[in-house]
């Protein structure tokens, strides 16, 4: 809590915004956002597309884990599932492709209640691992229900069309990827506003309480599933339409556990969490690449050392944040803003 | 008549790797047992056990009976490490952050491997030999029916070890009740640490097997996630239950490998997961202690 900011409404303390500053700052972050198409080469668009998708689907997890307690190791899945959606409408139906992103959405959010329904029989670890098994299951149906999914060889997309133009450049992806990762961050901010959120809240804090203040437990932790899986089945949608291919091998238990890893390193049930935390997993590897590349004319094969050295870092960031710093990189933020407020008292 | 012949033959292959995956498993429950953590890095520490020996035995040609004392040893030196410099700084964390850090371990293990080694499978020298066996008309290949013999040798000696050493005992009092074995005089953190020292070697031991079998790569952790099957349907705390359901696993895996197709391997082992998870989720032998929702 800041100094001089003292509600007097209900509305007003719940308000996502509350001070000037914030609006400010939340003015510079949407004049940087639209600027950075104009600004960025190709290469950087390409990242941050790819950080627009993360965020989507990293702010679902949290959703699920961050704030309803229940760990999922299926997050690649239920992309895949999106995913796998996107591009069987987009081949044989041809809708326009915000209806497809939205029935990937609704796709994965039906395979994640069907796969939530037994899960929830049990929680902690035994929910993770049976996340883990349901993805190891999915896997194999992508895999063998060929006149689907396409078997072993996938599936190609076929570019968006919006308007009529085909988004085919990383610039025009920019402009659907980044708003549509928007609106979901925003539906996710909003969404811990409402009565269902704070339930959820409640849930995680001690379930049996929650149930006591009148909460039902299944059909609360089956609609976290479904909320978070819709978030994963667009994201994995926008993936289809970023990558436009789709195969049993784009979406392995690593991005399960790439997604779970971003949420834990931006901090738990924390919006901002989610979205600093999908952008530093998704930039350390590149910051890696610039790194490897500097030492290449040193080194005999540099080349092939940046992929276990990603490895090493991506398990140790986890360790060294679970460890270290276990409520994540917002926490740090946290810790920054407070300096700052408390800047000319306390040294 | 070749039909049953063929039968029996898969079924005595399938015996072989489940008790590999049940050696495997009695890492994972050791493990558990004793500090509560269940070790997804059981996997990648399997494969360091496999990568050891390669580099004692082939890299520096030492014997192979030499290399594997040294190869276990470092699987335990590597566990004695995670216990000492991350699990014990974890105690009192969330059993989820626990899980993760050694999720993020797997992926470390992984990356050093592939820095050192190469992502390129490769072959342990041999030093079982080739000559098959016969157990009546039936051929078991001699890897797979040493391994059976040294998996069965190792658990037996296991079960002695935890009925009548000082260790063991210690190590089933802490499971039970820590606190009443703390006042009991045992030293608690002496036991985890223990427990990850054995806990990991035997998974590098259980490495060398499987790795002269059937070569070594740094995918080769995902037998781990077949041996997190088997102790979830044994049960995460019991000795028995990893080995009754790693022979049960080893079998279906051979038969549903051979007369469905390799691919339906691990959809029939993660099938019975799920299955196992929602009728009996503590497992065949394990306490009763998950909430239900």
């Amino acid at each position: 809590m800041r100094i001089a900011t003292a509600n007097e409404t209900y509305l007003a303390d719940a308000a996502l915004i509350q001070t000037r500053t914030q609006w400010a700052w939340m003015g510079v972050l949407t004049v940087a956002l639209v600027a950075a198409p104009f600004v960025l080469n190709s290469y950087w668009l390409y990242l941050a597309c790819l950080v627009a998708i993360n965020v989507a689907s990293a702010t679902g997890l949290n959703i699920l884990t961050g704030y309803t307690g229940l760990v999922s190791l299926g997050q690649g899945a239920f992309m895949a599932v999106g995913a796998y959606t996107v591009a069987w409408l987009d081949r044989n139906l041809g809708a326009p492709f915000l209806v497809n992103l939205f029935a990937g959405g609704l796709m994965a959010a039906a395979v994640g209640v069907f796969v939530g329904l037994p899960s929830l029989r049990v929680k902690g670890l035994y929910l993770a691992i049976a996340t883990i098994g349901a993805s190891l299951i999915l896997h194999f149906v992508f895999l063998n229900w060929s006149s689907v999914t396409g078997g072993s060889r996938g599936m190609n997309v076929a570019p968006a069309t919006f308007l009529g133009t085909p988004l085919t450049t990383y610039f025009q992806l920019y402009w659907v990827l980044v708003p549509v990762a928007a609106l979901m961050v925003l539906g996710a901010a909003n969404l811990f506003r409402t009565r269902i959120g704070r339930a959820f809240i409640a849930i995680r804090d001690r379930d049996i309480s929650a149930e006591v203040l009148g909460i039902p437990l299944l059909r609360y932790k089956l609609l976290s599933f479904a909320i978070s899986s819709f978030y994963a089945g667009v994201a994995g949608g926008l993936w289809a339409y970023f990558f436009r291919s789709v195969g049993p091998e784009s979406f392995t238990l690593v991005e399960s556990i790439f997604y779970l890893a971003a949420v834990i390193v931006g901090g738990m049930g924390s919006i901002l969490g989610g979205i600093i935390g999908a952008a530093f997993m998704t930039l350390v590897p590149e910051i890696l690449r610039f790194g490897v590349e500097a030492i290449a004319p040193y080194v005999n094969n540099a080349g092939t050392l940046l992929s276990p050295v990603r490895t090493v870092v991506f398990g140790a960031l986890i360790i060294l944040f679970l460890v270290f710093e276990p409520q994540g990189l917002a926490e740090i933020v946290q810790r920054i803003r407070r300096f700052f407020h408390l800047w000319p008292f306390r040294r | 008549m070749s039909d049953l012949l063929f039968f029996i033959e898969v079924t005595l292959a399938g015996l072989g790797s489940g008790a590999l995956l049940s050696l495997t498993a009695l890492a994972f429950v050791l493990i558990y047992k004793a500090t509560r953590v269940i070790n997804l890095a059981v996997g990648e520490i399997l494969m360091m056990g496999g990568y050891f020996f390669f580099a004692f035995a082939a890299s520096m040609s030492l014997s192979p009976w030499i290399a594997i004392p040294l190869a276990i040893a470092g699987g335990a030196a590597i566990g004695a490490l995670v216990e000492r410099g991350i699990i014990r700084r974890m105690l009192g964390e969330s059993p989820i952050s626990v899980f993760m850090v050694t999720v993020g371990l797997g992926s470390v293990l992984v990356g050093i491997v592939e820095l050192v080694w190469g992502t390129d499978p490769r072959t342990l020298p041999d030093f079982m030999g080739t000559a098959p066996i016969f157990i009546g008309e039936a051929y078991v290949s001699r890897k797979i029916a040493i391994s059976f013999v040294v998996a069965a040798l190792v658990i037996a000696v296991f079960l002695l070890l935890f009925r009548f050493w000082r260790g063991g005992v210690a190590l089933r009092a802490t499971a039970t009740d820590q606190a009443a074995a703390y006042s009991c005089g045992i030293n608690v953190p002496g036991v985890f640490s223990l427990a990850w020292t054995i806990g990991c070697g035997t998974a590098a031991g259980a490495g060398v097997l499987l790795g002269s079998i059937g070569g070594i790569a740094p995918t080769m952790g995902a037998f781990g996630l077949s041996a997190l099957v088997v102790v979830i349907v044994g049960g995460l705390d019991s000795v028995a239950g990893a080995l009754v359901a790693g022979l049960a696993i080893g079998l279906v895996e051979a038969w549903a490998g051979t007369y469905l197709g390799g691919e339906y391997k691990l959809v029939s082992t993660f099938g019975i997961l799920i299955l196992m998870l929602m009728i009996r989720p503590y497992g065949l032998f394990g306490t009763k202690e998950i909430e239900r929702l």
